[in-house]
């Protein structure tokens, strides 16, 4: 039972730092170097053994990098990203049995336009990374992120996924390699100098005109990473790439995990977060440097000197307050100072999240930005609903807008029960589309829950890019179409089931 | 009395943006009653180096949360942090790990 007057001792006292012994604590025979955990110290030596074991295992306990695989790693120039490239380097050049045996490639996506930098800055930024690929030997591409305004809408598209593997698969594969002479596989990439691409100024403009019509940082933060993210698959799906390697550290994981949550985005936790991402079905985003602290990073890049270039982004030299992912991250390394388990007990979390299998189902409607499948079509009481009709109540009533409640029209909301939400995917979401279509912004019926609040922040829909756009406009044809037809559907259904 | 301690500061990971963007600063601290050490230099830096937005940099007696130390190529957990008394010569390194520096 617990006692009303319990006694506290006052503020919880720091715990005197059990006086961190000066020598390793693995081979106790070097000097310490770095502190991992509260109270592990490791020396040089044996920390840059754990480091670079830990990435093998990571690739090793996942076995989802098939050898021979192409694999594209996506470096921004950041600590951790680096980090990675070195780590595959380093991989590649270990002995018969331990070698990693895939084949890496590199891109940079070139965000200086985003954030406002000169075109000179650019191309020294540029420049310096180029120097760190060259001397890697993998084939690398510079892409612009201008390029993003270009893509074709297929990008927003979940393409059919890589056959399913089976438990044995992984094996075969290896061994298969091994017979047919892996060596020649991995040599057959050249390095190509493919001139930057040059960027015009036009597009510049409208990128920036598409950020800045978002009113909150944290908006625009989002779109940066829904833009990039869909150039990134882009690029690989364009140069033959199954996988896409992210330089996520725990660090950073831990505060996309809070800040996911603190902006809707729970039900998409599982891919956001986890080792792999299989969103967009034929490539599949993998995070090998999930496991590793940006401490960890900072030190090991440091202290066996991994180039990385900086470049500011959006968030640099901003307030605490600024955005909810600034507030996260500054949430979390605060606490992090004083309580040293934070980042991993949080990580640890988000290891054992799953994406629920009914929403994942391949025939199901995914969000036009994020290409999750689409957490809105919830049942009438659930905490989605209600706050769509706290949010309409709150606001003034319009004469256009005071039409009922969505649930409202019978035939819409009696599909959405009656046949529930796998055949309500089946049919590309008509009828819960159907429900919002002539809601004023139609475009936020094609989006997930979180994704609306960030178009909701921008000032214009018109300024996003032409290919997000026409996907949209050809899914709301398809579900005004299917409405059209919708009496005939039903019966087809009904047949069925 | 301490002697006037000469020591290479260095910026990394974004944290150089707020000291003029320069990486490495080689400074001598004046002499003063009282041996040198890390906490006094952070108010030193403060005063001397940071150029804008100390509370980016410093905060309260510390370092930002977010912002590692190293002394001479180990972790300033491993020195004392900051009561560690500088000497001549030594190397102290401070590296932003925080997203955007």
């Amino acid at each position: 039972m617990c006692q009303v007057e319990e006694e506290y001792h006052g503020p919880l006292q720091r715990e005197e730092l059990p006086s961190v012994s000066k020598q390793c604590m693995k081979c106790k025979e070097a000097g310490a170097a770095v502190v991992i955990r509260a109270g592990d110290a490791y020396c040089r030596g044996c920390f840059k053994e754990y480091f670079i074991h830990k990435f093998r295992a990571m690739l090793g306990k996942n076995r989802l990098i098939f050898p021979g695989e192409k694999v594209l790693l996506a470096v921004s120039g950041g600590p951790s990203s680096c980090s990675m490239l070195s780590q595959v380097q380093e991989g590649l050049s270990q002995n018969a049995h331990k070698k990693l045996r895939f084949l890496p490639g590199i891109v940079y996506i070139d965000e200086g336009g985003a954030v406002g930098q000169s075109v000179e800055d650019r191309r020294r930024t540029v420049d310096q990374l180029q120097a760190v690929f060259r001397a890697t030997g993998f084939p690398f591409l510079v892409v612009p992120l201008e390029q993003v305004l270009d893509l074709p809408s297929s990008v927003v598209l979940s393409a059919p996924g890589a056959p399913e593997w089976k438990a044995g698969a992984y094996k075969a594969a290896v061994d298969h390699f091994l017979l047919s002479d892996g060596s020649s596989g991995v040599t057959a990439q050249q390095q190509q100098e493919t001139p930057p691409l040059e960027v015009q100024e036009a597009h510049t403009h409208s990128l920036q005109r598409l950020l800045g019509s978002a009113r909150t940082l944290t908006a625009r933060e989002e779109l940066l990473n829904t833009l990039r993210q869909h150039l990134l698959v882009h690029t690989a799906r364009s140069a033959g790439y199954s996988k896409v390697m992210l330089g996520d550290s725990c660090t950073r994981l831990a505060v996309k995990l809070l800040s996911s949550i603190s902006l809707g985005r729970g039900a998409q936790l599982a891919h956001d977060t986890g080792f792999s991402d299989s969103r967009y079905g034929d490539i599949i985003l993998v995070r090998p440097m999930r496991d590793y602290s940006a401490k960890e990073i900072a030190y090991y890049n440091r202290m066996f000197s991994v180039p990385s270039v900086f470049t500011a982004g959006l968030e640099t030299k901003t307030a605490d307050k600024s955005s909810i992912q600034r507030l996260t991250e500054s949430f979390v390394t605060k606490l992090q100072a004083d309580f040293p388990s934070t980042v991993s007990t949080i990580y640890r979390t988000s290891e054992k999240l799953q994406s629920c299998k009914s929403l994942a189902s391949a025939g199901g409607d995914r969000c036009l930005l994020c290409v999750c499948a689409l957490d809105t079509a919830a049942e009438n009481a659930s905490a989605f609903s209600a706050t769509l009709i706290s949010e309409q109540l709150s606001q003034t009533q319009s004469p256009e807008q005071s039409r009922p409640a969505p649930e409202a029209p019978p035939p819409a909301s009696q599909c959405c029960s009656a046949v529930g939400g796998e055949a309500c995917g089946n049919r590309g979401g008509g009828c819960c589309s159907s429900a919002e279509a002539s809601e004023p912004p139609p475009l936020r019926s094609l989006l997930c829950y979180s994704c609306q609040l960030t178009i909701k922040d921008l000032s214009s829909e018109e300024v996003l890019p032409h290919y997000i756009l026409s996907e949209a406009q050809r899914r709301l044809r398809r579900s005004q179409l299917r409405e059209e037809i919708r009496d005939f559907l039903l019966e087809d259904e009904a047949d069925e089931g | 009395m301490a002697a006037p301690v000469a020591i290479h500061l260095e910026f990394g990971g974004g944290a150089e943006l707020l000291v003029d963007g320069v990486k490495d600063h080689h400074v001598t601290l004046p002499s003063q009653p009282e041996p040198w050490d890390v906490k006094q230099l952070l108010v030193w830096i403060r005063q001397n180096l940071l150029k804008e937005r100390p509370e980016l940099f410093v905060q309260g007696d510390s370092v930002r949360p977010g912002i590692l130390v190293l002394i001479n190529d180990a972790d300033w957990e491993l020195m004392g942090e900051l009561d560690y008394q500088l000497q001549d010569q030594d190397n102290v390194v401070f590296i932003s790990t925080l997203h955007g520096g």
